[in-house]
């Protein structure tokens, strides 16, 4: 797909993730707009992966850790024609394949169980092991939250793969600067992510996460490295795309109204 | 029963089971910088290629476990008991709800850690384990059950939380017998009907010693290893009901929650029967020589006997 591909399907996902939690009346927006043109041109620049057969074993693998934004996921299986549009619309209902967070049991094209953060580096770490002993070019795209930082976990994570000199995993930091309660200012500012990863032996690349150009570029550059783990920071805007969530602690985990999906719909359009 | 022989510590037969499951490539063993104490050092040894240290983070460990596992390896994660349960939750949400068989073992459990004092006594654990949906607990009495179990593991098709303890004990099983053991089956060590007495790990020793001290007093008491905590084997319970009438269970663990209590639970809900509970009586533990933790601790044979004759009073 080329870049303007990208980002008409990028646009659609978003009409597909404000429906999803409109009708579910209950989900997380503002992290799912804000990391839908990552995992977009992420899909869209060789990501392995079989629509037929999504549990291919050496499909490279996308762990989402930041599993609230579920619907960001959902509506690109569903765009590439891995979940239906009956799957998406059953969004957090009973028996339905896409469950609240993003859990691997429940969905075909999902690699990890998330909901609780901070897990999926580690995850990933355990596949990019697995994958360098099976001599395999699967390479593994793992995506956390800049909220998600604040877990130990990350660092153990962080720390293990320089160590393990893991090439083939790579994370992708959606550094929205909002979490759950409030501004990350507020409640607990990282600083400056890339140059932590950077100091604990990644290759970091620091990009504008909605520029797909720039998204397409950094993943192709992330994919050449063969020797450390890449990590890129994608600064990006919570809510992107619906001006009234954007940059909205309040859209962090809340569905829009009928009235506030019918301006969402209209500024998508 | 023939007499006990000298054997190695349930962690000793979890080492050289590792060893034995190496053959399989699959097998891949994770350490927390405790591979020489809870013996999956003798794994590294031979296989460093497939031994993947992780450092003191017994957190990342449990998840690069589980990426492992979604690819295709079986992993062995080991550390002691106590820090296992610093990573509760990542083996509820990252191993257990996703069903990745990640086989977790936690060594040092109990107060027969000793000296080391009440912060590496894990007396929780099994409580803690047993309420995880699709974890299989088990809790071996010995080097030679540990092997078994730990072997068996490779066919079993769930996560798994196996705890071992640090000291050697004396074998209650020898090299025919201990082929008789099965996950998820309490295995008879001593017939007896006056009392069923259900042990695991260490305690299983001190249970067969309160056997032969009841049998002066003319109470012939029925001696279960139960090594599998969960499942539990309600088939044999039902059997002991009916055939002994009363319960004493036992435990280098706290009462509350652990195996007592798993069978306190299936006791009520199927047939209420007396049952005494003998284990850690919701305290924590302290340093000491083990012999002296367990009498101070009221988890030795004597506990046991007292026990059983009170259990006996309330048929």
């Amino acid at each position: 797909m080329n870049e303007a591909e990208l980002v008409e399907m990028a646009r659609k996902c978003r009409v597909d993730i404000v429906e999803m939690i409109h009708k579910a009346g209950a989900g997380h927006p503002g992290g799912s707009l804000s990391a839908i043109d990552l995992i977009v041109g992420l899909y869209g620049t060789g990501f392995r992966f079989k629509t037929e057969e999504p549990n291919w074993k050496d499909r490279d693998r996308f762990i989402m850790s930041k599993g609230h934004a579920s619907p960001a996921v959902y509506s690109i299986l569903h765009n590439l024609g891995v979940l239906s549009k009956n799957d998406i619309d059953g969004f957090r209902t009973l028996g339905s394949v896409c469950q609240g967070h993003v859990d691997m049991k429940w969905t075909n094209g999902v690699d990890f169980s998330a909901g609780s953060l901070g897990m999926g580096l580690s995850f990933g770490l355990g596949c990019a092991l697995a994958a360098r002993m099976d001599k395999s070019e699967r390479r593994i795209w793992v995506m956390i939250g800049d909220g998600e930082t604040q877990e130990g976990q990350i660092w153990e994570a962080a720390m293990a793969a320089d160590f393990h000199k893991v090439g083939n995993l790579n994370v992708i930091i959606d550094r929205n600067r909002i979490q759950n309660d409030d501004f990350m200012e507020v409640q607990m500012e990282i600083g400056d992510i890339g140059k932590k990863f950077n100091s604990f032996g990644w290759k970091v690349i620091e990009i504008n996460g909605h520029n797909m150009k720039e998204i397409t570029d950094a993943i192709e550059e992330a994919n050449i490295e063969q020797n450390q783990p890449c990590a890129i920071v994608a600064h990006t805007i919570k809510g992107k795309g619906v001006s009234f969530m954007e940059n909205n602690p309040g859209f962090h985990g809340k569905a829009p109204n009928d009235e506030e999906l019918r301006v969402a719909l209209e500024e998508l359009s | 029963m023939s007499a006990p022989s000298s054997g190695g510590a349930s962690r000793d037969g979890y080492g050289s089971a590792l060893l034995k499951l190496s053959k399989d490539p699959r097998v891949v063993v994770l350490e927390a910088d405790l591979g020489k104490s809870t013996k999956s050092c003798l794994f590294r040894a031979e296989h460093p290629e497939r031994t993947i240290s992780l450092g003191i983070a017994e957190q990342n460990m449990m998840l690069v476990s589980a990426g492992l596992a979604s690819s295709g390896k079986i992993p062995f994660a080991s550390t002691f008991a106590i820090f296992t349960e610093r990573a509760f939750e990542q083996v509820r949400n990252g191993i257990a709800r996703p069903g990745l068989v990640v086989h977790i073992c936690g060594s040092h459990g109990g107060i027969h850690t000793g000296t080391d004092g009440s912060s590496a006594q894990s007396i929780e654990d099994l409580a803690i384990y047993r309420t995880i949906p699709n974890l299989t607990v088990m809790h071996p009495c010995d080097d030679l059950s540990a092997e078994e179990l730990t072997l068996q593991l490779l066919d079993h098709e769930k996560p798994s939380y196996t705890r071992t303890a640090r000291n050697k004990v004396p074998r209650i099983y020898n090299y025919d017998s201990v082929k008789g053991i099965k996950i998820g089956k309490g295995n008879i060590i001593q017939e007896g009907n006056d009392v069923a007495i259900i042990a695991c790990g260490v305690m299983v020793n001190e249970a067969v010693i309160a056997a032969e001290k009841l049998m002066e007093d003319g109470v012939n008491a029925c001696v279960v290893d139960m090594h599998t905590i969960k499942p539990l084997d309600g088939e044999l319970i039902s059997r002991l009901i009916e055939q002994c009438g009363c319960f004493v269970t036992v435990e280098d663990h706290s009462i509350i929650g652990g195996l007592g209590g798993g069978i306190a639970e299936y006791l009520s809900t199927n047939k209420p029967t007396p049952l005494e509970i003998v284990g850690v009586n919701d305290r924590f533990g302290e340093s000491g020589n083990t012999e002296e933790l367990m009498v101070h601790l009221n988890i030795n044979s004597d506990s046991i006997v007292d026990a059983a004759k009170r259990a006996i009073k309330r048929k």
